[in-house]
C-alpha cells in the first residue's frame, strides 16, 4: 500500500523559500559574466603580468562559487535551522587546510628530500649523472 | 592445461590454481579449520531451520537494535582473527633470534602484521564504535531509529563484505605485505605485483562507503531526530561524542576513498600518483593518508569517551560534572585533529618549520583529553562509586590511557620522535592509548549496556576474571615494548641478531598469552551469562539506575523503542524524571510507523563485493558485468515507495500491557 | 544551535507524568540535510585530487605542458554547455515548485541532453589527448589531471543516470513529496557539479595556460 502520509511539514523546512526565476536569471547572468571574463582575460592574455591575471581569475571563480551557492543551491543560515551553513564552513575549513596544508607540507618536503627539482627545471630530464 | 587460454583469462583473471596456498601448512590447517567450523555451523542451522529466522529477522533488519549488535558481532569475531595474528607475531619474535628462523617467513610475517593492523582498526574497533553508537544513540534521543534505516542496514553489510573479502584473502591469493597504510612505492605495481595490496584497497574502499554513510546516517538522526525539548546541550554525552565522531567520519573518509582510489589507478591503469619516476611523489601519499588517519584514531576513542562519560556519573550516582566544558572539549578535539596528522612523519623530511608547528598543535590536542579526566574524576569525587564491572572498566582505562597518553606527548616533541619512530616504543604507545581506550572502553561499554540489549546482565565472576587478565596482560604485553622502543629496536621486524633483546620478547608474549585467556573468558562470560539468564535477568529495564533515556524502556526495547515519544526538560533525563517521580502511561497507546525490511542492501553489498573481488584478480568482464548488476540493483532498488508500514495498535497494546504485568511481578 | 521544539509544560491534567511524553510525534525528514552532507564529503574528495594537482601540478617528466595540450576554446564551449544545464535544472525545479509534471520533465530532459554533451566534449577531448601520447600515465602532472578532471566527469555520468531515471519515477508516481525530495537533491548535487567545474576550468585550464 502505497504510503503518501502527511509527514510533510509542507514544503516549506526551515528556512526554505521557495525558488524564483529571479533568482536564477540573476544567477545565471551573474555566472556567465565571471566565467566570460576570465576566459577572455586569459585566451587574449589582456593583461601583461600572468601572475596578476591567476589572482584575477582566482578571485572570479571564488566569487562565482558564492554566487552558485547563493543563487542555484539557496544558501542561507536558516536552512536545516543553520546546520546546512555550520557543514558548509567546516567543510572550506577542512579543503582549506588539506589544500594549504599540502601544498606547504609538500613543498618542504620536496625541497627537503629532492634537491634539485624545482620547477623551472620541471622540463629538463633528471640526470642521474648530475646527482652530487 | 586448457585449450581456450584466452577464454580462461578472460574468466579467471590472473587467478590459477597457485593462488590456493596449499604450501603453506599454517594457512592449510587454518582453512581446514574454517571449513570444518562453517560446515557445522551451516549444518546447525539448516538442522534448527533458523535460515529464514535469520534472514527476515537479522539480514533484511533494518532495526537500528539489530544491526547494531550484528556489528558488535562482526567486530568480536574479527577481534578473534586480528589476536590470533598478534599472537603468531608475539611467538615468533620471542623465538626468532640469531640462527633461530622461527617459523613465520618474512614475506608471512610480513602479512601477517598488516593484517593485524587492517582488521583490528577497520574490522574491529570500527565495527565496535559503530555498532554502540548505532544501538544508543537513537534510544538515548528517544527516537525510534536512525534518519535513515535502509542505508544504516547497507552500511553494515558493506563494512561485512569489506571484512569477508579480507578474510578471502587468507585461502585465495595472498595478503598485503605494506603496513596497514600501504605506503608506495612498496604498494605500488612494481613493489607488490600481486593481489595482496588490491585485497587491501577493495576491501578498504568497499567498508569505506559503509562507514562514510553511516556517517552521514548519524549526524542527520542526531540533528533531526531529538525527542521534543531536547536541545543540544541537554543531549546525553555519549550522543555528543557519537555526532562529533560521525562528523570526524564524513570529514575524514572521503580522504581514504580518494587516497586508496589514486593508489589503485597507480596499480591498474598504471598512472604516476606515488611512482618514483615519470612526475610521481611517494610522500603525496604519506601526507594524504594521514590527513584520513589521525582523525581515524579520534573516530575510534571519542565514542568511548561519552561512554565514560555515561558510566562515571552512573557509578558515581552523580550528574557529570563540567557538563558544557565535556561537550566544548569533545568538539575542540574534532576541529584540533584536522591539525596533527604530520606528526606521523616527523621524520620524512618537512624540516624544522614544518614539523615545529605539527609538534606544537599536537601537544595542545592533548589538553581537551586532558580536562575529560579532570572531570570524570571529579564526578567521581563525593560520589557513592559502585565499583561494579563497567566501572572497573573505566578506571583501567583512566590509568593506562593517560600513561600512553603521556607517551604519545612525548613523542609529539620532533626530536625525540627522530630516535623513536617506527620503534618498538611507537607500537607500544598506539596499542596501550587503543587497548587501554577503544578496548577497555568497549567493555565497560559492554557490561554496562549488555542488559539492556538482551535483557540480562553479564556474569560478573567470569567478567572480572577477563577485566583482570586484560588488564595485567596488557601491562605484561607491552611495557617491555616501551623498553626495547627506547633500546632502539624497529618495528615490523621478524627476526633479531641481539639475544639480550629475547628476554623482553618473552615477556612480551607471556602479556599476550595473559591477554588470550582474557578473552576466553570475556567468551565464557558470554556463554555462562546466557545459561544463567533467568537469574541475571534484567526486568526492570534499568538495572544500574542509569540517567539516560535508554534506561526508560524495557530491556530488551521493544522494536519500535517508545510508544509515546518522551518530552525531556532536562539533562540526564531518566533520572530527572525517576526524581519527579514519572509514572509510566499503560494506555492511549497507537499504530506506530514503521520502516520495512529489506533485502537490497544485503544484495547491493554482495554485488559490490563481487566487483571488487573481480577488480583484484583482473577478471575484467565479470567486474564490468558485477558492476551493471549493482548498478541495476540500486535502481531498482530506488523504484521501491513502499518502504514503511504500521505497528497496528494492538500489538503495541499487547507489548506494553506485557510490560505492566512483568513490572508489576517483580515490584 | 536550533530547537526542535520550544519546551513548554502543557495543559495540567491530572496525570502529572503526561509532561514526560507526546502522544503523537514525526520527526522531520532529514533527507536534504542528509544529502547536503553527503555532498560536503565529496567536496572532500574533490579537495584532495586539487590537492594532488596543485602538488603533482608541474611535474611533467619531460612530457607535454598545459599549455601544449590545453584547448581552451573547447573547455569554453563545454564550461557553457554545464553552465546552461544548471540553469535548465533550475527551470525544472521552477516548474517543480508550479506543479507542473511535463514541463518538469522537459526541462530534465534539455539538462540531460546538454549534460551528455558536456561528457562527449570530454570524452572527445580525453581521446584526443591519449592519441597525442598525452595519457594519465605519461607522467604527475597528467595524471593528476585525468583523475581531477573524469572523477568530475564520472559524477556528471551518474548525475545523468540518476536524472534519467527520476524522470522515469516521475512518469511513473508524479510530484509527490518523495519525488520533490528526489528532485532537490539531484538539483543540489548537479549544481554542486558547477560549483566544482568552476574550479577545474579557473584551477587547472585556465591557470594551466597562463605562464
Amino acid at each position: 500500500m502505497s504510503n503518501q502520509h502527511s509527514h510533510e511539514h509542507g514544503h516549506h523546512e526551515h528556512g526554505h523559500a521557495p525558488s524564483t526565476f529571479k533568482g536564477y536569471m540573476t544567477g545565471f547572468v551573474l555566472s556567465v559574466i565571471m566565467t566570460a571574463i576570465p576566459f577572455w582575460l586569459v585566451m587574449d592574455n589582456v593583461l601583461a603580468n600572468s601572475s596578476t591575471t591567476a589572482l584575477v581569475i582566482l578571485a572570479f571563480a571564488a566569487v562565482q562559487i558564492v554566487v552558485h551557492m547563493v543563487y542555484f543551491l539557496h544558501m542561507n543560515t536558516k536552512s536545516e535551522g543553520g546546520w546546512t551553513m555550520l557543514a558548509l564552513i567546516f567543510t572550506i575549513m577542512l579543503v582549506v587546510i588539506t589544500l594549504s596544508g599540502s601544498l606547504w607540507v609538500m613543498y618542504h618536503l620536496n625541497n627537503n628530500m629532492m634537491p634539485g627539482m624545482m620547477p623551472e627545471s620541471a622540463h629538463a630530464i633528471h640526470e642521474m649523472n648530475e646527482m652530487p | 592445461m586448457f585449450e581456450d587460454t584466452s577464454t580462461t583469462q578472460l574468466i579467471f583473471g590472473r587467478m590459477s590454481w597457485e593462488s590456493i596456498p596449499l604450501h603453506d601448512p599454517i594457512l592449510l590447517a587454518t582453512f581446514i579449520s574454517v571449513a570444518i567450523g562453517g560446515t557445522a555451523i551451516l549444518a546447525l542451522i539448516t538442522r534448527f531451520k533458523l535460515w529464514g529466522t535469520i534472514w527476515r529477522d537479522w539480514i533484511t533488519s533494518i532495526d537500528h537494535k539489530k544491526i547494531g549488535i550484528m556489528y558488535i558481532i562482526l567486530g568480536l569475531v574479527m577481534l578473534l582473527r586480528g589476536f590470533a595474528d598478534a599472537l603468531m607475531m608475539r611467538a615468533q619474535q620471542a623465538i626468532a633470534f640469531g640462527d633461530v628462523a622461527g617459523y613465520l617467513p618474512p614475506h608471512h610475517y610480513d602479512q601477517i602484521f598488516t593484517a593485524h593492523g587492517v582488521i583490528m582498526i577497520f574490522f574491529v574497533a570500527m565495527p565496535l564504535v559503530t555498532g554502540l553508537m548505532n544501538y544508543i544513540v537513537p534510544l538515548q534521543i528517544g527516537a525510534r531509529d536512525v534518519a535513515f534505516p535502509f542505508l544504516n542496514n547497507f552500511s553494515f553489510w558493506m563494512t561485512t563484505f569489506g571484512a569477508g573479502l579480507t578474510m578471502v584473502s587468507l585461502f585465495v591469493g595472498e595478503y598485503a605485505t605494506t603496513g596497514w597504510l600501504a605506503y608506495p612505492p612498496l604498494s605500488g605495481i612494481l613493489g607488490s605485483p600481486g593481489v595482496g595490496v588490491d585485497y587491501y584497497i577493495w576491501s578498504l574502499q568497499i567498508a569505506g562507503i559503509g562507514t562514510l554513510l553511516s556517517g552521514v546516517n548519524l549526524i542527520v538522526t542526531i540533528v533531526k531526530m531529538r525527542a521534543p525539548g531536547m536541545e543540544m546541550m541537554k543531549m546525553p554525552v555519549f550522543t555528543w561524542t557519537a555526532l562529533c565522531t560521525n562528523v570526524l567520519i564524513v570529514a575524514a573518509f572521503p580522504v581514504l576513498t580518494a587516497v586508496l582510489a589514486m593508489l589503485s589507478m597507480d596499480r591498474m591503469p598504471g598512472t604516476n600518483f606515488f611512482t618514483n619516476d615519470l612526475g610521481g611523489n611517494a610522500m603525496m601519499y604519506v601526507n594524504l593518508i594521514w590527513i584520513w588517519g589521525h582523525p581515524e584514531v579520534y573516530i575510534l576513542i571519542l565514542p568511548l569517551f561519552g561512554v565514560f562519560s555515561e558510566v562515571v556519573s552512573t557509578f558515581s550516582g552523580k550528574r557529570l560534572f563540567g557538563y558544557t566544558s565535556m561537550v566544548y572539549a569533545t568538539v575542540v578535539i574534532t576541529i584540533l585533529s584536522y591539525l596533527v596528522w604530520l606528526h606521523h612523519f616527523f621524520t620524512m623530511g618537512s624540516g624544522a618549520s614544518v614539523n615545529s608547528f605539527f609538534g606544537i598543535t599536537t601537544m595542545i590536542i592533548s589538553i581537551p583529553t586532558g580536562a575529560k579526566i579532570f572531570n570524570w574524576l571529579f564526578t567521581m569525587y563525593r560520589g557513592r562509586i559502585r565499583f561494579e564491572l563497567p566501572m572497573m572498566w573505566t578506571i583501567a582505562f583512566m590509568i593506562t590511557f593517560v600513561i600512553g597518553g603521556m607517551t604519545g606527548v612525548l613523542l609529539a616533541v620532533p626530536p625525540a620522535d627522530f630516535v623513536l619512530h617506527n620503534s618498538l616504543f611507537l607500537i607500544a604507545h598506539f596499542h596501550n592509548v587503543i587497548i587501554g581506550g577503544v578496548v577497555f572502553g568497549f567493555f565497560a561499554a559492554l557490561n554496562y549496556w549488555y542488559p539492556k540489549a538482551f535483557g540480562y546482565k553479564l556474569d560478573e565472576f567470569w567478567g572480572k576474571l577477563s577485566f583482570w587478565c586484560w588488564v595485567i596482560g596488557f601491562y605484561v604485553a607491552f611495557m617491555p615494548l616501551y623498553v626495547l622502543g627506547l633500546m632502539g629496536v624497529t618495528r615490523r621486524m621478524s627476526q633479531f641478531q641481539d639475544p639480550s633483546l629475547q628476554i623482553w620478547f618473552v615477556i612480551a608474549a607471556i602479556g599476550a598469552v595473559l591477554i588470550l585467556f582474557g578473552i576466553i573468558f570475556l567468551i565464557v562470560q558470554l556463554y555462562v551469562s546466557f545459561r544463567r539468564r533467568h537469574a541475571l535477568r534484567d526486568v526492570t529495564g534499568d538495572p544500574w539506575n542509569g540517567r539516560t533515556l535508554e534506561w526508560s524502556t524495557s530491556s530488551p526495547p521493544p522494536v519500535y523503542n517508545f510508544a509515546f515519544t518522551p518530552r525531556v526538560h532536562d539533562n540526564d533525563t531518566w533520572a530527572d524524571m525517576k526524581k519527579q517521580g514519572y509514572q509510566r502511561p499503560r494506555s492511549g497507546f497507537t499504530a506506530i510507523h514503521m520502516p520495512k525490511n529489506t533485502g537490497a542492501g544485503f544484495i547491493i553489498a554482495l554485488l559490490s563485493t563481487v566487483v571488487g573481488f573481480a577488480l583484484i584478480w583482473h577478471m575484467w568482464p565479470l567486474a564490468i558485468l558485477a558492476f551493471v548488476a549493482t548498478m541495476a540493483a540500486i535502481i531498482i532498488h530506488t523504484f521501491n515507495y513502499e518502504r514503511d508500514y504500521y505497528i497496528p495498535a494492538e500489538e503495541v497494546i499487547r507489548t506494553e500491557n506485557a510490560r505492566t504485568a512483568m513490572l508489576e511481578q517483580h515490584v | 544551535m536550533s530547537e526542535i521544539n520550544a519546551t513548554s509544560d502543557g495543559v495540567m491534567s491530572a496525570d502529572p507524568s503526561a509532561r514526560y511524553y507526546v502522544n503523537e510525534h514525526h520527526p522531520e525528514n532529514g533527507t536534504l540535510l542528509g544529502f547536503w552532507l553527503y555532498l560536503m564529503s565529496d567536496c572532500l574528495i574533490f579537495a584532495c585530487l586539487f590537492a594532488t594537482y596543485a602538488v603533482l601540478g608541474h611535474s611533467y617528466a619531460g612530457g607535454p605542458t598545459g599549455v601544449e595540450l590545453f584547448d581552451l576554446p573547447l573547455v569554453a564551449v563545454n564550461t557553457a554547455l554545464l553552465l546552461l544545464s544548471s540553469i535548465t535544472y533550475g527551470f525544472a525545479m521552477l516548474e517543480m515548485q508550479r506543479k507542473g509534471l511535463r514541463n518538469t520533465l522537459i526541462w530534465l530532459g534539455i539538462t540531460g541532453l546538454l549534460g551528455a554533451g558536456f561528457i562527449g566534449i570530454e570524452l572527445y577531448e580525453f581521446s584526443h589527448l591519449i592519441h597525442q601520447g598525452a595519457g594519465p600515465q605519461r607522467s604527475g602532472f597528467l595524471t593528476a589531471f585525468f583523475a581531477l578532471v573524469a572523477t568530475h566527469g564520472l559524477h556528471v555520468t551518474f548525475g545523468i543516470i540518476w536524472l534519467v531515471t527520476l524522470m522515469f519515477q516521475l512518469r511513473k508516481h508524479g510530484l509527490t513529496p518523495e519525488n520533490n525530495r528526489r528532485l532537490m537533491c539531484l538539483s543540489m548535487f548537479w549544481h554542486f557539479l558547477d560549483v566544482v567545474w568552476i574550479g577545474v576550468f579557473t584551477f587547472v585550464y585556465l591557470m594551466g595556460v597562463l605562464t
